[in-house]
């Protein structure tokens, strides 16, 4: 339970820690589109390096970057697998049953790094960004869509509220997992209906659990009168600064020097690509 | 002697910047049929213990025998520890999940692999105990009161009829009627056959009123372990770690600075009257 890394939050008063969230989500959404436009070799070592200085300057461990990735370790594995016996072209491998091409070999490592620079860049977003600028920033960035009436506001309180109750629900989990093994409860051995079986004195009090404090929570903040976003002002409100648009110009030329290796790349008849 | 710790070390999120040491070379032993009180400050390391006793923490160094054996000897046999020392946690009605009472009780005893007939016996018996009534067994457990929930709670940990039987601060959010009630049962748990009982609070009266033997924490080191009278008289030194003595003792303590020839060793509401009384009649003022 205490290996959920996924959006946790480092504080931390590096450069990326301190830009505009606004501007931190829109950048990491143009750098992910960024990094799939780059088709050959040249451009996964530019995107490699850009990403290796950017976790460098983030000043978050790459042990922590890594133990992002593991979670879609399979899927990583498994697009590569696919996509190894689909690509055409190229020197071609006979291994009796199935024939894979030197095109397929890098299409596979391609995509495996593709999946893993779109994993590290949003991690980079949410090891950086405190839960509450990160929906702060969304609610912003959405707020054009009341016009048509979209309860944004509620939307990012709902995901404040969630991503807040994470270690709170997961702490309260470890608790019950302790008294029940307290009385016996065995979630290791049996067979797999027995292992779901003894899962029941678990969830039915954290769901109960959870219920509670929603209620709780739901009541303290009636008590502070809240009504929704009608009204209410933020305490830091955002406001760009020099170093925000220095960041879009950075993202902006790194976009551009990728596309400019496509072209490179295809001039000079690079073998190692898409 | 049935439990004893030896040299217990434990650290929370080894080698990471969490790193926490919760207990440090802690060594103590319990006798058999004795109250044992555990006090200390929030943090103190009271809780870990208590998850070391039944083998829900496995402590970094150190080793914990119940009755003459380590208890880690055969990890995969640990369950019979936890059957044996039955540790009652925090808040323990958050954890009730049963449709009724009486099946949230049986967890235990059928985790033991007991037959049903015996498993009846027992949670009629753990009822009784802990006050709970038939038609309350039939309940669902989430119709009961805060105070039933909890004595069900104490219930299904009796229920298994435990040796050793641990309680980290039962008495919590509960009225003074109802703390009182809870105490008089642990009371006579104990007192039925040779049940061993340690008890966890933050109440000095509770433990001044209930435990034979004091094991004081202070930041995951043993500070003190033993007799009541003689742990209590260390009133500076349980200041200086965040605890305290009983009320009735500082009175004490206050009446023979002005004074008064009391003896100051008293730490029960009870013994103070006797105490004043006996002074008062040698004093001609009764």
């Amino acid at each position: 339970m205490k290996d959920i890394t996924f959006g946790q939050y480092f504080p931390g008063a590096s450069p990326i820690h301190k830009l505009d969230p606004r501007f931190k989500i829109l950048l990491t959404i143009a750098l992910i589109v960024g990094v799939y436009t780059a088709q050959n070799i040249y451009g996964f070592v530019l995107v490699s390096l850009f990403l290796a200085v950017m976790i460098f300057v983030s000043q978050i461990r790459a042990s922590l970057i890594f133990k992002s990735i593991k979670p879609i370790f399979f899927i990583i594995c498994f697009t590569s697998v696919i996509n190894l016996f689909y690509g055409k072209g190229g020197a071609e491998f006979d291994l009796g049953f199935i024939t894979i091409t030197e095109r397929g070999i890098y299409t596979a490592v391609f995509m495996a790094l593709r999946l893993i620079f779109m994993v590290v860049t949003a991690s980079l977003l949410t090891y950086t960004t405190s839960p509450i600028s990160l929906t702060g920033g969304i609610e912003r960035l959405l707020s054009p869509l009341k016009l048509i009436r979209v309860p944004v506001h509620e939307i990012a309180m709902m995901m404040t509220i969630a991503l807040r109750f994470i270690p709170t629900l997961s702490e309260e989990a470890d608790k019950i997992i302790m008294a029940q093994k307290s009385r016996g409860a065995d979630f290791e051995s049996g067979s797999i209906f027995k292992r779901i079986g003894a899962l029941v004195p678990i969830l039915v009090p954290l769901i109960v659990s959870a219920f509670r404090r929603a209620d709780e929570l739901a009541m303290s903040m009636e008590c502070r009168c809240y009504n929704g976003g009608d009204g209410r002002t933020r305490l830091h409100e955002f406001k760009a600064v020099t170093s925000d648009y220095i960041a879009v110009l950075i993202i902006a030329v790194f976009i551009g020097a990728i596309l400019w290796t496509n072209y490179f790349g295809v001039i000079t008849g690079v073998r190692i690509s898409l | 002697m049935i439990l004893k710790a030896e040299n217990i070390t434990h650290i929370y999120s080894p080698k990471t910047p969490f790193e926490k040491k919760a207990l440090d070379d802690v060594s103590f032993s319990i006798e058999k049929g004795e109250f044992v009180g555990l006090i200390g400050h929030t943090g103190s390391g009271k809780s870990t213990l208590a998850q070391m006793l039944n083998g829900l923490l496995r402590p970094s160094s150190g080793k914990i025998y119940l009755d003459g054996e380590d208890i880690w000897a055969k990890p995969k046999e640990i369950r019979k520890v936890r059957f044996a020392v039955g540790v009652v946690f925090q808040y323990p009605e958050y954890q009730l999940f049963g449709e009724t009472v009486y099946a949230d009780m049986a967890l235990g005893p059928r985790n033991m692999g007991l037959s049903e007939q015996e498993i009846k016996e027992r949670i009629e018996e753990a009822a009784d105990f802990v006050g709970l009534t038939n038609e309350q067994l039939k309940r669902s457990p989430f119709e009961l009161s805060g105070g039933q929930k909890r004595r069900a709670a104490i219930g299904s940990i009796v229920a298994m009829r435990p040796k050793v039987l641990v309680l980290d601060e039962p008495t919590a959010g509960l009225d003074p009627y109802g703390r009182e009630r809870l105490l008089r049962r642990i009371r006579q748990y104990h007192e039925s056959g040779d049940k061993t009982v340690i008890l966890i609070s933050h109440s000095m009266e509770e433990i001044a009123e209930n435990a034979s033997r004091i094991l004081v924490m202070n930041h995951g080191k043993l500070e003190l372990c033993d007799k009541t009278s003689d742990v209590f008289r260390h009133a500076q030194r349980l200041s200086d770690i965040g605890l305290s003595i009983p009320h009735i003792t500082r009175v004490m303590l206050a009446l023979k600075e002005k004074g008064v020839d009391v003896r100051t060793d008293i730490f029960t509401v009870e013994d103070a009257k006797a105490e004043l009384l006996r002074v008062m009649r040698g004093a001609d003022i009764v």
